[in-house]
C-alpha cells in the first residue's frame, strides 16, 4: 500500500522539481484531452510549447512572450508578497483595470501637448490606482477584520463595471464617431508606452516586471521587512512574538501588490492594448496568481512561470486558429497546470512509501 | 495481588529509524498499579499504545490471565477489559457530560439511565460530577474525571493513565490518587504513566523503566529514592542544578494593576496584577494551566499592548511597547508553544536565531539583515546550550522538543537580558535538558537578572525559585520565599481544588 509520510524538514530538492513535474502531467493530461476532442496529441503540444519559440514564424511570436509575460510577471510577484505572508489578494484584475484607467485618464487630460513628464506622471496615476484599490480591502481587514479574500474579489466586478462606465462615459473618445473606447494613446506619443528596443515586445512594463523581480528577491533575502513576511506566513503567532505589526504588513502587502498590478494596468493600457474599452482586461490579475504559485512564490520561479504561462497563451492561440481547439480547452489547460502543481505539492512535505498497512 | 493480569514478552516496535520499542518485557499484577517511567522518547507512549490496539507489535507477545491478547484495534481491548484515560482530553465543549460519555459507548442507554449510573459510579468513587454540566463549564480537573468515569463504567480490568496529574492542583491529585487506591482495592490494575517521581513513590506498587526502548529495570518506589529513579530513567548520574545565591539588587521589573481583558473567547483575562522582581531574583509563578499563564507572558513580551504605566522597566514605563522596543530595553521572554509561537516549525534554527535577535545581537543593519551573524548566533547557541542538531541550516520543527526548547532558552539567554520571563521551560522536556535549563536559569540569576518562571510543575519551581506566587483565574497572588511553604500553601495559593472539596462534602 501506499503511504505517506511527512519528512522532517521540506525537501528542497522537490520544491523547484514540482513544477517540473506539473508542467510534464499537464501536457500527458493535456495531450489526453486533445486526443479526446480528436486532434493529434502530439501535434497540439508542438503547436503550444514549440511553434511559439522555434516555428516558422517564430520571430513574430517571440516579442508576445515578453509582451504577455511582462504583466503576469509584474502582477505576480506583488501577489507573492501578499501570498507569502498568508494575505490573500484575488483581486488583482480589479487592481489592474483601475491602475489601467487612473493611469489612461492622467495621460488623456494632458492630450494633445507633447512634453517629456507626460509619461512619468500617468506611471504615477497608475500605481496611485491601483494602491487605493488594494487599499479598500486592506482598511476594512485592518479596521473591521473582513476577509480580504472576498473583498478584493467583489471589488473586481466594481472595476469592471466602472472600466465600463469610463468608455462610455468621461474617457470616450470625443472624436470617436460615438464608439465606445477612449482615444488610442498608441497615437499620442507622449503617452504611448513604446517599445524600448524595436521589434523585441520589451516596452517599459517589461522592465519594470524584471526590476520588480529584483526588488522582490532582495526584500524577500535580504531584508528585516522580507523576512517579517515569510514569518508571519510560516508562524503568525511566531511574527508577533517576533514584533512583527500585522496591521502594518497588511497594509504592505496589498499595497504592494496593488500598486504592482496598478503598474501592470497601466503599462498595458498605454502598450498594447492602447486605449481604454470596454473588455480592455484579459484576466491577467487571475492568471497571475496561477503565476505566482507556480513559480512557487519565489522571485526567480515567478519570473520563469510567467514566462512559461505567456507561452501556453501564444501557444493556446496558435492552436485555435491552427488546429481548431476550442478556446475553453486551452483555459482548461491552464488550470490543470496548477491543479497538477498543488497535487505535486504534496512531495515537498511528505515522501511516499511503499508499505505494509498498519492497524488503525 | 495474586496472580498476574496481563503479561507482556519481548513486544518489539521499530518505525524508521527509530526503534521505539526492543524486546519490552515486564508483568503487571491483579490489583496493583504500576508505574510505567521513562524520559520523552523513552517508548511509553508506543507501549502503551500497543496494549490499547492503537499500534500493532512487529513481533513479541501479550497475554491476558494465560490467554493470547493482540487486539487489533482499540475496540477490542476495551471489550477485553482495557480502558484508557489520554493525557489530552477527547470531549466536547458544547455538550454535556452524559452526552460525552454516551459518544464514546458502543451502544449507549437512555441519557436518563445514564446519568443515574454516572452519578451512582461517581459518588462510589469519590469523583462527583453532575452529568448534566455543559463540559465547556468544567475544570481541567472535572474534565479527567468526566474521562476518567466513561472508562469506569466500562468496568475495566486494566486501566491506563497517561501523565493524569499534570493539570491538576496538589488537593486534585490527592483526590485522583484517593479514587485510584480505591479501585486497586477492588482488584483493578492500573497502568500509570509520569514523570513525577514524588508521586509514584506514593502511588504504586511497581515501576518499569523503559530507555531507549528498552525496559532497564523494574523497582519498588516506595523502597527506591526519586533520584535512583532519575538516573536508571536517564542513564547517568544527574546534576542537580545549583543556585549561586545571589544577592537581589535593585528592582528590575514592576507590574502594577495590571488588567487586560482575554486576547480570545478561550483565554483569561488579567485582573489586577501586581509583581516586582528584584535583579537577581528567581521569582516562580505557579498554577493550573489556563488561570492566565499565556495572557501574563504576551502583556510582558509586548505581543499584546497594556496601559503605559502598568508595566515598568527599572523605573520606566513600559506596558505601550512593542517587543523589540523591550527586547532593546532588556526584556527578554520565551513563550510556552516552542513550535508556532517561540520558533517557526519551517524555518531554519539560523532565522529562527534571528527570529528574537535581530534587535540585540546587532543581526541587521538599517533593515538589511546580516546573514553572516546571524548564522554565527545561531551556531553559538547550537554549541553553549549543546543542541543536538546537524547545523543551524535544519529546521526548528526536524528538532526533537527538548532540543528545540534548549534552542529557544539558550536564544534569550545568550543575548543577556536584564530581565528574563519564561513560561514552562521544562515542559515536554527530558531529564537532562531540563536540568541544563534550570541550570541556565540560575547562572543567569546569578549574574545579576531577575527572572520569572511561569511553570505548571512545582517540583521545578520549588527547586529554582526564591520567591513563589500563583495565579488563578487571571489573578496573581502575592509572592512569598519560596523555602517557607508547604504543599498544602502553594495548594491554597494555587486556588484550592476549585471548589472539588465542596462538591466532596455534598456527595
Amino acid at each position: 500500500m501506499l503511504k505517506l509520510e511527512k519528512r522532517p524538514q521540506p525537501s528542497r530538492v522537490f520544491a523547484w522539481l514540482t513544477p517540473i513535474f506539473a508542467v510534464i502531467a499537464t501536457m500527458i493530461a493535456g495531450g489526453l484531452l486533445f486526443a479526446a476532442l480528436g486532434k493529434n496529441p502530439v501535434e497540439a503540444i508542438r503547436t503550444i510549447f514549440w511553434d511559439p519559440l522555434f516555428g516558422e514564424f517564430a520571430f513574430y511570436y517571440r516579442p508576445q512572450l515578453l509582451v504577455k509575460g511582462g504583466p503576469l510577471i509584474l502582477i505576480a510577484i506583488g501577489l507573492s508578497l501578499g501570498f507569502r505572508a498568508g494575505i490573500w489578494n484575488i483581486g488583482a484584475e480589479g487592481q489592474y483595470i483601475v491602475g489601467a484607467i487612473c493611469g489612461a485618464a492622467v495621460g488623456l487630460a494632458f492630450y494633445p501637448l507633447e512634453a517629456w513628464y507626460i509619461f512619468p506622471l500617468m506611471i504615477l496615476g497608475g500605481a496611485l490606482g491601483g494602491l487605493l484599490w488594494a487599499m479598500i480591502p486592506a482598511l476594512l481587514k485592518v479596521k473591521f477584520g473582513t476577509n480580504e479574500i472576498l473583498v478584493s474579489l467583489m471589488l473586481v466586478y466594481v472595476a469592471e463595471n466602472l472600466l465600463a462606465a469610463m468608455a462610455l462615459g468621461p474617457l470616450k473618445n470625443p472624436e470617436g464617431h460615438g464608439f465606445p473606447g477612449s482615444r488610442n494613446l498608441k497615437d499620442y506619443p507622449s503617452a504611448f508606452n513604446d517599445e524600448i528596443i524595436t521589434g523585441t515586445g520589451m516596452h517599459w512594463g517589461v522592465l519594470t516586471a524584471f526590476l520588480a523581480v529584483i526588488f522582490a528577491y532582495i526584500l524577500l533575502n535580504r531584508h528585516l521587512l522580507g523576512f517579517s513576511i515569510r514569518l508571519t506566513g510560516e508562524a503568525p503567532r511566531a511574527a508577533r512574538f517576533s514584533g512583527v505589526n500585522p496591521t502594518r504588513l497588511i497594509l504592505f502587502c496589498l499595497g504592494m501588490s496593488g500598486l504592482m498590478a496598478g503598474l501592470a494596468g497601466l503599462f498595458e493600457v498605454s502598450g498594447p492594448s492602447g486605449q481604454v474599452s470596454i473588455d480592455f482586461n484579459v484576466g491577467y490579475g487571475f492568471t497571475a496568481i496561477i503565476v505566482a504559485f507556480l513559480g512557487r512564490l519565489h522571485p526567480v520561479g515567478i519570473l520563469l512561470a510567467g514566462l512559461l504561462m505567456a507561452l501556453t497563451y501564444i501557444g493556446g492561440e496558435l492552436a485555435q486558429g491552427n488546429l481548431g481547439l476550442p478556446s475553453a480547452a486551452i483555459q482548461l489547460f491552464q488550470g490543470m497546470l496548477l491543479f497538477f502543481l498543488l497535487a505535486v505539492d504534496l512531495l515537498t512535505n511528505y515522501r511516499v512509501r511503499f508499505a505494509k498497512s498498519e492497524a488503525a | 495481588m495474586t496472580g498476574t493480569l496481563i503479561s507482556i514478552q519481548g513486544l518489539t516496535k521499530a518505525y524508521p529509524g527509530v526503534v521505539a520499542n526492543d524486546t519490552v518485557s515486564f508483568d503487571i499484577g491483579e490489583g496493583e498499579i504500576h508505574a510505567l517511567l521513562g524520559e520523552n522518547g523513552a517508548g511509553k507512549s508506543t507501549l502503551v499504545k500497543m496494549i490499547y490496539g492503537l499500534v500493532k507489535p512487529d513481533s513479541g507477545t501479550m497475554e491476558m490471565r494465560g490467554a493470547p491478547f493482540a487486539p487489533p484495534e482499540p475496540r477490542a481491548a476495551r471489550a477485553a477489559g482495557v480502558a484508557m484515560v489520554f493525557q489530552h482530553f477527547s470531549l466536547f465543549d458544547a455538550l454535556d457530560v452524559a452526552e460525552n460519555i454516551a459518544l464514546g459507548m458502543e451502544n449507549p442507554p437512555p441519557l436518563r439511565d445514564l446519568a443515574a449510573r454516572i452519578r451512582t459510579v461517581s459518588e462510589e468513587y469519590g469523583l462527583p460530577l453532575d452529568p448534566y454540566r455543559t463540559v465547556g463549564d468544567l475544570s481541567a480537573g472535572e474534565r479527567q474525571r468526566v474521562e476518567i468515569i466513561r472508562c469506569l463504567l466500562q468496568d475495566p480490568k486494566l486501566l491506563i493513565m497517561d501523565e493524569p496529574t499534570s493539570v491538576l492542583t496538589p488537593q486534585e491529585v490527592e483526590i485522583l490518587f484517593e479514587t485510584l487506591r480505591k479501585l486497586r482495592e477492588e482488584g483493578t490494575s492500573i497502568l500509570y504513566i509520569s514523570h513525577k517521581l514524588e508521586e509514584i513513590r506514593a502511588l504504586c506498587d511497581t515501576a518499569t523503566i523503559l530507555r531507549l526502548g528498552k525496559n532497564v529495570g523494574t523497582c519498588v518506589p516506595r523502597d527506591t529514592t526519586a533520584r535512583q529513579m532519575a538516573e536508571m530513567m536517564v542513564g547517568s548520574e544527574l546534576q542537580t542544578p545549583k543556585s549561586a545565591g545571589a544577592e537581589m539588587g535593585a528592582v528590575a521589573l514592576d507590574v502594577a494593576g495590571l488588567s487586560m481583558p482575554a486576547p480570545s473567547q478561550f483565554g483569561t483575562s488579567l485582573k489586577n496584577v501586581h509583581l516586582e522582581l528584584k535583579k537577581g531574583e528567581i521569582l516562580g509563578i505557579g498554577g493550573v494551566a489556563g488561570n492566565g499563564q499565556d495572557e501574563l507572558l504576551l502583556a510582558l513580551s509586548g505581543e499584546l499592548r497594556v496601559p503605559r504605566d502598568a508595566i515598568k522597566f527599572a523605573g520606566q514605563p513600559i506596558g505601550h511597547l512593542g517587543p523589540n522596543a523591550r527586547r532593546a530595553l532588556g526584556l527578554l521572554c520565551a513563550p510556552e508553544e516552542r513550535l508556532g509561537h517561540a520558533a517557526a516549525p519551517d524555518m531554519s534554527l539560523t532565522e529562527n536565531a534571528l527570529l528574537t535577535g535581530a534587535v540585540r545581537e546587532g543581526l541587521e543593519r538599517n533593515g538589511f539583515l546580516r546573514w553572516g551573524k546571524a548564522r554565527q548566533f545561531a551556531e553559538d547557541i547550537i554549541a553553549k546550550f549543546d543542541v543536538r542538531t546537524p547545523g543551524p541550516d535544519n529546521a526548528a520543527r526536524s528538532l526533537s522538543g527538548g532540543n528545540l526548547q534548549k534552542f529557544v532558552i539558550g536564544r534569550e539567554v545568550l543575548q543577556r537580558p536584564e530581565v528574563l520571563v519564561v513560561n514552562q521551560p521544562t515542559w515536554g522536556v527530558d531529564a537532562s535538558a531540563a536540568a541544563a535549563i534550570r541550570q541556565a536559569l540560575l547562572d543567569l540569576a546569578a549574574r545579576g537578572a531577575g527572572v520569572i518562571v511561569i511553570s505548571q510543575d512545582l517540583d521545578e519551581l520549588m527547586e529554582v525559585s526564591d520567591n513563589f506566587a500563583a495565579l488563578n483565574e487571571g489573578r496573581l497572588t502575592a509572592k512569598r520565599p519560596t523555602a517557607e511553604l508547604t504543599v498544602e500553601e502553594i495548594g491554597l495559593m494555587m486556588g484550592g481544588a476549585h471548589g472539588m472539596e465542596v462538591a466532596h462534602a455534598e456527595a
